[in-house]
């Protein structure tokens, strides 16, 4: 054995030291001797990392890299690193506020030596704490009851869903009416369906898939919402109640991918739909549409005499790894001149709405001093840019709500990548977002 | 002792509904079913007094859409320890108010409960409401629109909420019946594994009762509304607005 | 003997309340197409004295200390023992609080049918056809009374209470508490008042909500003084809230409250999806907005496009003035 790894059997300290004439008699050679902290119980660091999936919240030792890239911390007060010493001196993360404002965008992730994972550790002590009957704020109550019921959080009846399509100007084939199999089964989610804005998102991207060919079509009614921002707050549950008959209804069909607009519900279908029995090939729609540039760009004909930056969602770069496909959309815009923001692609900023903050939203302003979404917007603007680029559907209304609130809507527009190629494409006139 | 909770699916009115040919019931192939949004209150309400009192809660539902299995285990999810499910010749029937408590009264005798809490109302109960009418088929007093209630010695004390916020303070000698209009807290949460693993390990009684006299209410059409459609717009000067506001608030006894 | 369209009183604190007028009016329209009297079953405590100012044909009182404040048993139990050998044609009953749980009792107890949440009672031909608001509103039941003496528990609001008065006050006819009024299992009533400290919009009748249109915190002025003159109570959209402005117990929408006021009363609110979630369900909705585009407009009964301070000071001098 390597005589320097022998550990010290026995260790004297000498009341008095001279070492070549200096006297150095001190309590400084109690430093050999071992030490156990037991200044702070570890229990309730224990009972988090005793939840599967949340082990490795007791791995953190502290070194601190995560909080200057936690997106919470930024307006607030927030990070593993700070969750983890809270626990120490006795505040309980399954009471506290702090159990509802992590986003789970993973940026921490990214950073930390020890791989301490929030986005297993969040979704595993909310479900506990909802377990163990704790209260949880109403407007994420409200969003998980509406989805048990309706199937979306809106709260929106099931057989509005296709109702957007009439809207379109463009066909839109609903599998249960045409009954035949498909090469694109088109996964539309709840608030490009539901909401106002997100409903013209839709619209624009069905008349890109229509110009350019596409075999495609939407289930309407039969969809519901692919469940992953629930199995985020901690409704794992709900989750596999959805992903199930999800995958129940898709196994009526054929067809060969699906193409989602929803960057949460690519990551539900690519990891954990899996795992319940539904296997598919699942396509962004950024990433679909790039691949189809040689054809998209000769017909990319008006320019856009716009200045734009864009914003990564988190479950579509950190989490599922695209950063490049929406970069080349945009840069194949005729007239668009493109500035990054300091925080992207890897480093993105997050808009607040993951892993349920799109049901948290006083909750969480309650206890930041700006919204995160707002903290994003003012970025953007700081960028030189009159547009902010978006391509996931919480996206378009917490940010145009933002520059509301932060006073600058009048110099920043916010879009979809969709409305903007179909602008461009003189599909969809300027105003009609 | 006991608490029961009567427990009642009705139509979604969130959806679009739609009458049926026969003109005198919804299409009741095209509507979806919610619990009665009152009745949740009501199960809130008893839980909330029987985890201070020690009272074990039972829920009761008549079945009249073949769905009340998933409502009665959200109730034992949330606390209730037995569910009872009446079911019989009437799946599909809108069933009135009186004739779903002339099938009650018999399973509430039987277990004998000193409080019996519903909903204070719900979306189609034409013929009155149920928490009323029960008390009259018990002989029990009652209390309704109840926004907080509480067991001291003997007597359930309730507040009644009247109008513009003013409340009424009762004392019931029990057995009593209750109508809530709103739990002293809002309906707990539960989450959807919990559901599931009581669906796994808990069971519902059924039990199979006859068709009561005057199954549905009496009606004799049933008809949409005329649609007002989008705004009336008012136009003129701010002076004229201002009149027209005035006489529309006046004229619906607004002001 | 003439048939009989009999009227429960309903009163608070010594005060018929206004929706008693208007059953009283609509049993005269009743009676004066039957050719039938109108009769008023007046109960309380010491409450004689209101007899003569109730437009009724007759009135009869019946005065108990257990029936001071309405409660529903005193006040069912009094009723079920009188009808059965009053036997009116109907009998009207408020579908209030107080109203609804005697409605349904004494139907109940009597078998005599009952119709609820009434908001229209006429004749075609020669029946009787009552309509109740079902389904959130969203359906009308028509429902034809046959002969047997019926309850109807009516909304309030809906029936106008310009019943013409019969001149001299009507015939005052005093009666026994029934002995039911020893047995009673209702125990002490009190009333009690809000208090004045927090309002909560959730269950204000009626509402003035402010959006950004407002401008700044001092115009919040103005719109207080408007809601105190239509007796409302003030909310507002939430980039208010977040200002500072007002408490968050006043926002309404999605990440607020749900409110469903009888007048929801917008003002400089453009009506996001978020907004428009907690208010939709209102009776009435009135906006002024400056922008004829605001989707507001898209869920209003009736809108002004137009400058909401011209609009509130306009009101204030006609409120107020
Ligand atoms: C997750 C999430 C949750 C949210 N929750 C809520 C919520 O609970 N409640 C809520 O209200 N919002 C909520 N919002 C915000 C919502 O999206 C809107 O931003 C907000 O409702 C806008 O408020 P507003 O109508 O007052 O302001 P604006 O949209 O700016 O509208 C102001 C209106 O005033 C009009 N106006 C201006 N001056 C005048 C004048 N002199 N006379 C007449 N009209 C005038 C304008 O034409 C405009 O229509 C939420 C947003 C998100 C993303
Ligand atoms: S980066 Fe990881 S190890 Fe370091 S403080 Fe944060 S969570 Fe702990
Ligand atoms: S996942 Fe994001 S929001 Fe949550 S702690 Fe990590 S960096 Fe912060």
């Amino acid at each position: 054995m390597d005589p320097s790894l022998k550990k010290v059997a026995e260790v004297w300290e000498r009341e008095t030291a001279i070492v070549e004439g200096m006297d150095i008699s001190g309590p400084w050679n109690r430093m050999f001797g071992q030490r156990v902290i037991w200044d702070y119980s570890p229990d309730l660091i224990e009972e988090i990392a005793q939840l599967p999936g949340a082990e490795s919240f007791a791995w953190c030792y502290q070194c601190g890299k995560c909080v200057p890239v936690c997106p919470v911390d930024v307006v607030g007060d927030y990070g593993p690193r700070k969750l983890y010493r809270r626990a120490q001196t006795g505040i309980n993360l399954l009471d506290s506020p702090d159990l509802w404002l992590c986003t789970t965008c993973a940026n921490c992730l990214r950073v930390c030596p020890k791989l301490v994972d929030m986005v297993q550790i969040m979704p595993a002590a909310r479900e506990h704490a909802m377990l163990t009957g704790r209260a949880i704020p109403a407007e994420l109550q409200e969003a998980l009851e509406n989805t048990a019921i309706y199937g979306n959080p809106l709260g929106q009846p099931a057989r509005k869903r296709e109702a957007w399509v009439k809207d379109a100007g463009v066909p839109v084939p609903i599998l249960h009416q045409i009954q035949r199999p498909v090469e694109w089964l088109w996964w539309v989610e709840c608030y490009p369906s539901y909401h106002p804005r997100g409903i013209d998102a839709s619209i624009a991207l069905a008349r890109i898939f229509n110009a350019l060919g596409l075999d495609f079509a939407i289930l309407g009614r039969e969809e519901k919402c692919a469940g992953d921002s629930q199995r985020l707050a901690g409704e794992r549950g709900l989750f596999e109640m959805l992903a199930e008959e999800n995958i129940r209804t898709l196994a009526k069909y054929e067809f060969r991918h699906i193409v989602v607009t929803d960057p949460h519900a690519l990551n539900a279908f690519r990891k954990h739909y899996p795992k319940l029995g539904g296997q598919y090939d699942v396509w962004h729609y950024t990433t679909l549409l790039a691949r189809e540039l040689p054809k998209l760009q000769p017909l990319l004909t008006k320019s856009l005499p716009y200045r734009v930056t864009f914003h990564d969602p988190c479950y579509l770069g950190r989490h599922n790894g695209e950063y490049d496909a929406p970069r080349q959309l945009i840069q194949a815009l005729p007239g668009v001149e493109f500035v990054e923001m300091l925080r992207c692609r890897e480093n993105s900023y997050c808009c607040g709405g993951g892993g349920g903050g799109m049901w948290l939203d006083s909750f969480a302003a309650g206890h930041q001093r700006r919204r995160l979404s707002e903290e994003r917007v003012l970025e953007a603007v700081s960028t030189g840019a009159d547009t902010l680029v978006v391509c996931c559907p919480y996206e378009v209304s917490r940010f145009e709500d933002a520059a509301k609130s932060t006073g600058v809507e009048g110099r920043l527009r916010v879009r979809d990548i969709a409305e903007l190629l179909a602008e461009a494409m003189g599909l969809i006139g300027e105003d009609a977002a | 002792m006991t608490i029961v909770v009567v427990m009642e699916q009705v139509p979604d009115v969130v959806e679009e509904l739609a009458i049926a040919p026969s003109g005198t019931d919804l299409d009741r192939d095209a509507v979806s079913y919610v619990l009665n949004e009152y009745d949740d209150h009501a199960l809130e309400e008893a839980l909330l007094l029987a985890e201070a009192s020690g009272d074990e809660v039972v829920a009761v539902g008549i079945d009249t859409t073949g769905e009340l299995d998933q409502t009665l285990y959200t109730a034992l999810a949330k606390g209730a320890r037995r569910a009872i499910k009446l079911t019989g010749d009437f799946e599909g029937t809108w069933l009135s108010t009186r004739a779903a408590a002339r099938l009650l009264v018999p399973v509430i005798q039987e277990l004998g409960p000193r409080l019996v809490l519903t909903g204070v109302q719900a979306p189609d109960d034409l013929d009155g409401q149920l928490a009323p009418t029960l008390a009259a088929l018990l002989g029990w007093p009652h209390a309704s629109v109840v926004i907080g209630s509480e067991l001291v010695d003997g007597v359930v004390q309730v507040r009644k909420e009247l109008w513009g916020g003013i409340t009424m303070t009762l004392e019931l000698e029990l057995p009593a019946v209750l109508g809530v209009q709103a739990a002293r807290q809002a309906p707990r949460y539960v989450p959807i594994s919990r559901v599931r693993q009581v669906m796994r390990e808990a069971s519902i009684e059924t039990r199979e009762v006859e068709a009561p006299d005057g199954l549905v209410p009496a009606v004799t059409t049933l008809r949409v509304p005329e649609q007002a459609g989008r705004a009336e717009i008012l136009t003129g000067s701010p002076a004229e607005i201002a009149d027209r506001i005035i006489e529309l608030l006046r004229a619906r006894g607004l002001l | 003997m003439t048939q009989r369209i009999a009227v429960l009183v309903e009163h608070l604190e010594g005060q018929p309340t206004d929706v008693t007028f208007e059953l009283l009016g609509l049993a005269r329209r009743i009676a004066n197409t039957d050719g039938a009297s109108v009769q008023a079953y007046l109960f309380g405590e010491r409450v004689g004295h209101l007899a003569e100012s109730l437009p009724a044909d007759s009135v009869t009182v019946v005065e108990h200390s257990a029936l001071h404040h309405l409660a529903p048993e005193p006040t069912a139990r009094v009723l079920a023992a009188l009808l059965p050998a009053d036997l009116p044609r109907l009998l009207l009953v408020p579908n209030t609080s107080l109203g609804m749980d005697v409605a349904a009792w004494v139907a109940a107890a009597l078998e005599w049918p009952l119709v609820a949440y009434c908001q229209a009672l006429e004749h075609r031909g020669s029946r009787l056809v009552a309509t109740a608001q079902l389904f959130g509103g969203k359906i009308l039941a028509d429902v034809t009374l046959d002969e047997r003496p019926t309850v109807i528990a009516a909304l309030a609001g809906a029936f106008a209470a310009d019943a013409v008065n019969p001149g001299a006050p009507g015939k005052i006819e005093r009666r026994d508490a029934p002995a039911e009024l020893a047995a009673l299992r209702t125990r002490s009533v009190v009333l009690e008042r809000p208090e004045a400290a927090d309002v909560d919009i959730t269950r204000a009748e009626k509402i003035v909500a402010v959006g950004r249109g407002i401008e700044s915190k001092d115009n919040l002025e103005l719109a207080e003084q408007v809601a105190q003159a239509l007796g409302a109570v003030l909310a507002a959209s939430r980039p208010l809230v977040d200002a500072g402005w007002l408490p968050r117990s006043r926002q309404v929408g999605k990440s607020g409250l749900k409110v469903k006021p009888k007048l929801y009363f917008a003002l400089g609110i453009s009506g996001a999806p978020e907004h428009l979630e907690g208010m939709k369900d209102a009776e009435l909705i009135i906006a002024v907005n400056k922008d004829p585009k605001a989707p507001i407009f898209g869920v209003a009964d009736y809108g002004a496009v137009a400058d909401l301070f011209e609009v509130s000071e306009a009101l204030l001098e006609r409120l107020e003035g």
